[in-house]
C-alpha cells in the first residue's frame, strides 16, 4: 500500500525552476532536515491532527473526521493558507495521501507540454518506495515515456535509496547547504556526511544534474569556505552545473527573517569564487 | 456628416499638439471619406452598426483599398516592377532597397504595409556570398529604416518554418535593436523547425516580445503553403489578403436575446451573423464594384496580388461575456475558463459561428472558397467592458495548462487567426526550454497561434501589436513616433492590459501560489 501512495503536499502542472524544461512537480510532505532558511516550512512535518488550524479556517473548510484526524474540504477551501499560518508544527492539513495512478492521471493532462517530472518536497527521498513506483509508472506509460524523472533532494539519503531509484530516475538535483559539517548542522539540524556522499555517488553514476548552494551572508558565505567548496566540487566534476542561490526572506519562518539577503555585489563575489575554480556551468539566482 | 461637424473635427486634428504631420494627414484623409455616403445596407444592419453590435472597424465609408494586402514579394523580386521602374535586384543591397521602395507603394487601411514578405525566403537568393557579419550589418540598417519609415506596429514580417542564416540574423538584429517595428511571426512546423531555432526565438521574445508563433501545418491545411500572418494575428493568403474586417460583438447579441441557449444558437446568433455578413458584403461590393480597386491598382496589374486570393474577415469578440451571461440566464454561476459547462457552451457557440459563416456565400471571396474567414478579433482601443476575441478576460485567466486547454479547441475554427496571450514569469529567462516545451505542446494540442509576453518586459502586446511602455508616457501632450502608440494609449486606459495575470510556470515559494 505504501509503495503505491504518497503523502502529497501539492502539485504544479508547469514549473520552469525545477530542472530542465517545463516540468510537472510533485511536492512530498515531510523532511528530515529542519532548515532555518526553509522557504516552505509547512512541508517539514506530517500533520499530528492537533486541530489548531480548524478554528483558524475562515471558510470552515477544516474539521475532524470520525477517527479524530483533521479533514480538509478542498471544494470550499478559499486558499488563504490561514491553516498553515496557525500551525505550530510546521505542517499542513492539506497534504493528502494519493495513489500513484491518481498522479499519473494528472500528469497525463500536462504531458504534451513537459520535458519531465520532478519530485520535490519536503524531502522526496523520505518516501522512496512511492517515488520509485511513480517514476516506474511514468516510464511504463506510453503517453509519458518521453518524460524525464528528476529528484530534487537535500541529499540526506542513504546510498541504498539512490541505488534503488537508479533504474527509473534520470537525474537528481542536490542542495548542499554547507561543506563545513558544523555550520551545516547549525543550518539544518543534521550532519552533512550523507549529503556529500550522495553528491559523490550520483556524480559517479552520472545522475547528478546540478548542485544548488543556498548562500546566506554571515552564515555560510565565508570566502575561504566557498573556495574550498568550489575545489571540492571541481575535483569531483570540473564541468558540474552549479546553481548559486542568494538567500531570500520570502516564505521563511518569522524567526529567520533576521537573516540578511545578499546584495548583488556579494552575489557577484560568490560567483567569482566559483568561476575561477572550475569550468562550472554556473547559474546565479 | 454635417459640414459643421466635419469642420470642427478637421480643426481638432490640424490643431492637435501631439499629432505629427503625417498622422494629421492620415486622419484628415479618413475624415474626408466620411463625406461620401455609406455603402447601401438594410435598416436592420444600419441599426446594428449604430448600436455597435456589429462593427466596421471605422475603416471609413468608402473603402478604396483592401484592408490587408499581402503582395507576393518573391515574385516582385524575380520579375522587377514596370510601375516602379525597377529591374530585378542583383544583390542583397539592391534587394533591400527594392523592398524599401516597394513598401512605400503598398496600400493598407493604416497607410503602412501590414506585410513585408517572408523575409527569410524573399532574401534567400542574395545571401550566399555574404558573411554573417555582413548580413547582420545590412539587415540592421534595413531594420532601423523599417522602424523609422514605417512607424506602425501592424507592419509585419514572417519567418520559418525552416531554419536559415537570414532568420538567425534577423533574430540577432531584433535583440540588439529592441524596436517596435516590425512585428514578427515565426512559422513552426514540429517536424521542420529545430529546437535550437525555437530557443533562439524564445530568447528573442524575452528581449523584444517578438516573435509570435503560428502552427504551420494547421495554417497550410487552411490556406495552402503560401500564407502569412500579418498585422496583428491575421493569417491570409500571400498574393491576396482581406478586403475588409467586420466584427460581431457576441456580448451585445446576448444582451439582445431573451430565452435559452438553444434559441440563442438557433435564432439570435444567426440573425446577427447575417447582419454582419451584410455589412461585409456591402463594403466588399463598394471596394470592388464602386472604387474598382482590382481594376486599377498596379499590384494587380503586375500579378503581385490577385482578387481570387482575397476574402474578407468575419471577426467575433466578447465570447467570454456572452458565455457568462448565457450561463447566468440559466441560473448558473460558472465562468468561461473556470467551469467545464461554461467552456462546453463556448465551444457550441464558436462551432455554430463557423457553420453559419460557412453557410453564407460572399462575393469576390474566392480566396476563402467564396466564404468569409472566421477570425477571433483581438480588440480595438474603443472597446470597454468586453473581452477581445475568444479570450478569457484579462486578470481572470486560470493557470496556464487550464488556460491553454480551454482555448485550444476554438483554434481550428478560426483560419484567419485567433490569439490568446500568455504571460510568463521572469524565471523562464533562465530556462527558455520550458517555453519551447509549452509551444510544442500547444501546437500538438491544436492551437493555431501562440504568443507569450515576459512579465517584466518593457514591451506590451496590446491586441497583438506592440508598444514600448516608455512610449505611452505623456503621449497626450508629447505625441508619439509610432502611429499605433495612440491606439495603445486608448487601450491601456480602457483595459489595463498590462495587468494580465502572469502565468507562473515556476514557483519555489509555495506560500506565494495565490499569485496565480
Amino acid at each position: 500500500m505504501n509503495a503505491t501512495s504518497g503523502l502529497i503536499t501539492d502539485t504544479i502542472a508547469f514549473s520552469n525552476v525545477d530542472g530542465p524544461g517545463n516540468r510537472f512537480v510533485v511536492f512530498l510532505q515531510g523532511c528530515n532536515f529542519d532548515c532555518t532558511v526553509c522557504h516552505n516550512p509547512h512541508t517539514i512535518n506530517v500533520c499530528d491532527d492537533c486541530g489548531d488550524c480548524v478554528a483558524a479556517c475562515p471558510s470552515g473548510s477544516l474539521g475532524f473526521s470520525l477517527m479524530g484526524g483533521v479533514e480538509w474540504n478542498r471544494t470550499s477551501c478559499q486558499g488563504t493558507d490561514a491553516c498553515v499560518a496557525a500551525c505550530h508544527w510546521d505542517a499542513t492539513p492539506k497534504a493528502l495521501r494519493r495513489p500513484v495512478w491518481d498522479l499519473v492521471h494528472e500528469i497525463r493532462r500536462a504531458a504534451p507540454f513537459l520535458s519531465g517530472i520532478t519530485v520535490s518536497g519536503g524531502e522526496a527521498t523520505q518516501q522512496p518506495d512511492f517515488v520509485r513506483a511513480l517514476f516506474g509508472a511514468v516510464k511504463g506509460d506510453p503517453a509519458l515515456a518521453h518524460l524525464t524523472c528528476f529528484v530534487d533532494s537535500n541529499g540526506a539519503a542513504d546510498r541504498s535509496i539512490w541505488s534503488s531509484l537508479l533504474p527509473v530516475m534520470d537525474a537528481a538535483m542536490i542542495d548542499l547547504k554547507c561543506l563545513d559539517p558544523e555550520i551545516h548542522r547549525s543550518m539544518t539540524g543534521q550532519p552533512n556526511d550523507q549529503v556529500l556522499e550522495s553528491i559523490l555517488y550520483l556524480a559517479a553514476v552520472d545522475r547528478l544534474y546540478e548542485v544548488r548552494l543556498l548562500i546566506v551572508p554571515g552564515v555560510n558565505d565565508d570566502p575561504v569556505l566557498l573556495a574550498r567548496t568550489a575545489r571540492w566540487l571541481a575535483d569531483m566534476d570540473p564541468t558540474l552545473r552549479i546553481k548559486l542561490i542568494g538567500f531570500r526572506k520570502r516564505g521563511v519562518r518569522p524567526t529567520s527573517r533576521l537573516l540578511v539577503e545578499p546584495t548583488p555585489e556579494q552575489m557577484r563575489a560568490y560567483e567569482d569564487i566559483f568561476a575561477t575554480r572550475g569550468l562550472f556551468a554556473l547559474c546565479v539566482i | 456628416m454635417e459640414m459643421a461637424e466635419m469642420q470642427s473635427r478637421a480643426t481638432a486634428v490640424v490643431r492637435d499638439g501631439a499629432l505629427g504631420y503625417d498622422q494629421k494627414l492620415r486622419r484628415l484623409a479618413t475624415l474626408a471619406t466620411e463625406a461620401i455616403e455609406y455603402p447601401a445596407i438594410s435598416s436592420a444592419c444600419r441599426e446594428a452598426l449604430d448600436k455597435r453590435v456589429i462593427c466596421d472597424m471605422y475603416e471609413g465609408t468608402a473603402p478604396y483599398t483592401p484592408r490587408y494586402v499581402l503582395p507576393d514579394y518573391e515574385r516582385a523580386i524575380a520579375q522587377g516592377s514596370a510601375h516602379l521602374e525597377l529591374d530585378p535586384p542583383g544583390d542583397l543591397d539592391d534587394a533591400l532597397s527594392f523592398l524599401q521602395i516597394m513598401y512605400a507603394h503598398v496600400p493598407s487601411v493604416t497607410t503602412y504595409p501590414v506585410y513585408l514578405g517572408d523575409l527569410d525566403k524573399v532574401l534567400a537568393p542574395f545571401v550566399d556570398d555574404a558573411s554573417d557579419e555582413q548580413l547582420d550589418r545590412s539587415l540592421r540598417r534595413f531594420w532601423i529604416a523599417l522602424d523609422r519609415m514605417l512607424p506602425d506596429a501592424f507592419v509585419h514580417t514572417d519567418l520559418g518554418p525552416a531554419d536559415s542564416r537570414i532568420t538567425r540574423s534577423i533574430l540577432r538584429v531584433e535583440r540588439s535593436l529592441r524596436q517596435v517595428v516590425p512585428n514578427i511571426t515565426l512559422k513552426v512546423d514540429p517536424s521542420i523547425t529545430p529546437d535550437d531555432l525555437l530557443l533562439d526565438a524564445v530568447n528573442t521574445v524575452f528581449e523584444t516580445a517578438k516573435p509570435h508563433f503560428v502552427n504551420h501545418p494547421m495554417m497550410v491545411g487552411d490556406h495552402g503553403e503560401r500564407y502569412a500572418a500579418v498585422s496583428c494575428y491575421n493569417s491570409l493568403k500571400i498574393g491576396g489578403g482581406a478586403h475588409t474586417l467586420v466584427r460581431l460583438n457576441l456580448k451585445e447579441t446576448v444582451l439582445r436575446h431573451t430565452g435559452g441557449i438553444d434559441t440563442f444558437l438557433a435564432e439570435t446568433l444567426p440573425t446577427y451573423v447575417e447582419l454582419t455578413a451584410q455589412l461585409a458584403e456591402a463594403r466588399i461590393r463598394s471596394l470592388v464594384e464602386q472604387q474598382r480597386f482590382f481594376e486599377t491598382h498596379w499590384l494587380v496589374r503586375e500579378g503581385l496580388v490577385s482578387m481570387d486570393r482575397f476574402s474578407a474577415m468575419f471577426g467575433v469578440f466578447g465570447l467570454a461575456e456572452a458565455v457568462n451571461l448565457l450561463v447566468a440566464y440559466q441560473g448558473g454561476s460558472g465562468r468561461y475558463g473556470h467551469d467545464a459547462d461554461a467552456d462546453a457552451l463556448s465551444y457550441r457557440i464558436t462551432e455554430r459561428l463557423a457553420d453559419l459563416v460557412e453557410d453564407r456565400p460572399m462575393p469576390y471571396c474566392e480566396g476563402g472558397a467564396g466564404r468569409c474567414y472566421l477570425h477571433s478579433q483581438s480588440g480595438i482601443d474603443l472597446d470597454t467592458d468586453v473581452t477581445a476575441g475568444t479570450r478569457i478576460p484579462v486578470g481572470d485567466e486560470p493557470p496556464m495548462l487550464e488556460h491553454i486547454t480551454t482555448c485550444a479547441p476554438h483554434h481550428r475554427l478560426f483560419p484567419s487567426g485567433i490569439s490568446d496571450i500568455f504571460h510568463v514569469d521572469e524565471t523562464a529567462v533562465r530556462n527558455p526550454r520550458a517555453v519551447v516545451d509549452i509551444i510544442r505542446g500547444a501546437f500538438a494540442g491544436g492551437m493555431r497561434d501562440f504568443t507569450f509576453n515576459l512579465d517584466s518586459n518593457e514591451f506590451i502586446r496590446i491586441t497583438g501589436y506592440l508598444v514600448r511602455k516608455c512610449d505611452l508616457v505623456d503621449i497626450d501632450t508629447r505625441g508619439a513616433r509610432h502611429s499605433s502608440d495612440y491606439l495603445a494609449a486608448g487601450s491601456e486606459a480602457s483595459f489595463h492590459l498590462s495587468q494580465r495575470a502572469p502565468k507562473r510556470i515556476g514557483c519555489h515559494e509555495r506560500d506565494q501560489r495565490t499569485d496565480y
